[in-house]
This record gives C-alpha cells, structure tokens and sequence, in this order.
C-alpha cells in the first residue's frame, strides 16, 4: 500500500492504495468520481480517457503511483458550476451521444484534440483523431459534428477572455 | 494484476539499484505493454520501477550530424518534435502513426525498443536509419540490438538511456496498419545515406521481428525510385502467417510499403 498524492479536478487528494491500482480505480472506487468509464479495460476504447498535466490519456493503463503529483482532470473537472463546458454543451445540442458509456472518453478527448490543433479543426481530422475513442452505438457522425461545433465555440469562449 | 510494488526513482543510478534489489523487477516507461501485459497476469514484477519522470531520460537534442532522442521521450513528443521534424521528418511521421493520440501520450521510444515487438514501429526507424542504441552500460549499434521476438541485447537489469539517429540523405517510412490494434500489419523503413548506401528495414512482417531486406536495399542502391522494386521477389520464408493475413500477403505487403515509402522519401 502507498499513499497517493495527486491534484483531481483543481483539489488535492491523496488515497492509500495497492501499488497495482490503475489510475481508473482511483478515481471510481477511491475518490467515487464514477464518470470516468472502463471499457475495454485493454487501452483501445477510451472510456476511460482523463487529462493528466493537459494531456489526454487511457486511465486504465496508468498506475496510480504514476499520477502522483500531477493533475488530473475527469469529465467531471470541466463544467463551471451549473455551466456546462462547451464541448459538453455542443454534445447535447448535436445529440453527440446515444447510450452515453463512451461519451466522457469522447469528451475528454475531443477537449485534448482541439487544444492540440489550435482550433483549427476539419472532418476528416476530427474522425482521425478520434481512432482511440469507440463508440459501440456507432454515433460517430453526431460526435463528430459536436466536437466540430465545440471547437468553434472554444475559440470564441478563448477570444472573449 | 497481481500485487506489486511500484517505486519512482529520480534517477538512472537510483533505478538500476532498485532493481538489482528487487527479486523479480521490470522497468516501467510509459506502461502501454508492461501494464496490459500484467493485467493479463502474463507479467507479475514484484517491483515495477518507472523510469517516466526522470528528467536525464526525457527530451530530443540536436546535435552535428543527427539526433538524440532521450528514452523516456513519449511518442507525442517526438511527432511533435522541431528537432525531429526539421532533421529526419520521417522519424516524426513514424512516431505520429503509433497506437491513437492517448497512447502517444504514455509510450515512449525506449519502451517500444526494449520490448522489441515484432510489429511495433520504432524498430524499422533504428535498423533502417542505423541508429545506436545508448544504455547505462554502452552503446550498441542497431544492427546488433534486435535479437528477434520481444528479444534484444539489453542485459538484465540494462537501461536504455537514449537513441542517437544520423541524419541520412533520404529517409522515409509506410505503414499498413492493423485496424484495430495499429500495431503494423507490415511497415517498411527505407534510408540512403549520405554515401549512397541504402538501408530497409520491415517490422510486422517476419516471425523474428524486424528484418534488413536485402532485395530491396540491393533494388534501390541501383535505382532510387519506387519502380526500381516492381520486379524484386521478396519470399514469404519466415515470414508471419496469422488470421491477419497470409505470408504470402505480407511478402506482397513489404514490397508495397517499400514503394510507399521511397515515394514519402521523395
């Protein structure tokens, strides 16, 4: 057992866990932040995708001692208060989900890919993009358009700050 | 996953120690195979020692005639890379095709090297380029490093510190990847060097991993174009035969890939 110190959603937390705890288990069964999904449980889906230091990563395929002092952030870490993340809100206005199991993963994802393009995102780049993300209703296309609505909502949600 | 202990060294000194402690320890880089691999119990360290946030062990470096890039450099950084971009975009091409975004985000170089996948794509980069292989011990040059399947010549206990590419005259890499896993199907490196020598390396092909083609190298020396490969026969012998696809296609699939990747070469 090993007492982890990390930063989850902007508050330090810390757990005392079994060195074999997957970043995944923290969250969920440690810290009761259940959005964050496990899928596959083989680093292929991305239900389970969170942001360690910015960076979007499978949190089944990281140990917790592997996050210790970074920050972390869960699909629960985005909305403002009762105001949703504009890539939450492009999701339910695009009708971006079905059963809704792969949609945190999405979005954390989707977050990660339009920070890394600046913005400047088309189709064909956003489907690329999304190769680590499964969707097992298939509703990639109402996805794909959220996540192309969000990121023209990110640049104006930037350019008014 | 059975029960481990996990220990985060600072530095390379400090992981080696480590390990020569533990009674059965591994290296820990960004855990994209050692991870997976003891959730299926196939692996069960009892002390896995992360080597992802030593600092020494992270970063690209420019240097006369080529590049450094650190081991526990992630993927993503290298596909980012200026430094890598700008000497060998290859390199970077290759780095951007691994696994999706998120893995590029954990795996590092010096894992992918140290595992030696038969279908992982760094080993073409290194073999094809003629890349040495920098340890806490040595320096081993590519074409000694790759010992086929999952096997290579680090010793127990050896740490991969960094890899140092020359920068060659042509450079240039195609994938036909796996669907679902990305893993290659079969992927082909092809290098010239400065002095006219060429060097092609496949991955995702061959039973013992990755493989010179000769044939190849032999076609384009001669004649540095896509077409100078139409008439080399390249023979499905130890090749990989799965129900991904037949040696036979592999075979086709190297010579194909090996067009591609001339033409990326330019």
């Amino acid at each position: 057992m090993s007492i982890v110190k990390l930063t989850v959603n902007g508050k330090a937390v810390s757990a005392d866990v079994e060195d074999r705890t997957l970043l995944v288990h923290l969250l969920r069964d440690h810290l009761n932040l259940t959005g964050t999904h496990v899928g596959c449980d083989t680093s292929q889906c991305g239900a389970c995708v969170v942001h360690i230091d910015g960076r979007a990563v499978k949190s089944c395929t990281v140990l917790a001692g592997q996050a210790a002092g970074s920050s972390v952030t869960t699909i629960e870490g985005i909305a403002k208060g009762d105001e949703l993340h504009p890539m939450q809100a492009a999701f339910r206005d695009n009708h971006g989900l079905q059963c809704g199991y792969c949609t945190p993963g999405m979005i954390m994802s989707a977050i990660d890919i339009v920070h890394r393009h600046s913005g400047n995102l088309d189709e064909a780049t956003v489907r690329h993009e999304l190769e680590g993300n499964i969707c097992r209703c298939t509703g990639y296309h109402n996805i794909v358009k959220a996540v192309l609505d969000a990121a023209g909502r990110m640049k104006v949600a930037q350019a008014a700050e | 996953m059975h029960q481990t202990t996990y220990h985060r060294p600072s530095s390379i000194d400090e992981a080696a120690s480590l390990f020569a402690k533990g009674s059965d320890a591994k290296y820990l880089a960004g855990g994209h195979t050692l991870i997976p691999v003891m959730k299926q119990r196939l692996a069960s360290p009892s002390d896995v020692i992360d080597l992802g946030k030593i600092k020494e062990l992270i970063g690209v470096e420019a240097t006369g005639d080529g590049i450094v890039v650190k081991a526990a450099t992630t993927h993503y950084d290298v596909a980012s890379s200026e430094t890598v971009r700008k000497a060998i975009p290859a390199l970077a091409y290759l780095a951007s095709l691994i696994g999706d975004p998120a893995v590029r985000h954990r795996g590092t170089i010096g894992g992918s090297l140290a595992n030696n996948d038969p279908a992982a794509d760094y080993p073409a980069a290194v073999l094809a380029l003629g890349a040495t292989v920098k340890t806490n011990k040595r320096s081993i040059s590519a074409d000694d490093f790759f010992k086929g399947l999952f096997s290579t010549a680090l010793e127990d206990g050896e740490i991969i510190t960094a890899v140092s590419f020359p920068v060659q005259a042509k450079a240039g890499y195609a994938k036909f990847n796996h669907p679902a896993s990305r893993f290659a199907l079969t992927g082909v490196f092809v290098a010239k060097t400065p002095a006219g020598d060429v060097r092609v390396a496949a991955t995702g092909a061959s039973q013992s991993g990755v493989m010179r083609v000769g044939a190849i190298e032999a076609a384009l020396k001669a004649n540095w174009s896509a077409g100078a490969i139409d008439s080399v026969k390249i023979s499905a012998d130890g090749l990989l035969n799965d129900i991904h696809g037949t040696a036979d296609y592999r075979a086709n699939l190297i010579k194909v890939m090996a067009q591609r990747a001339v033409q990326a070469a330019g």
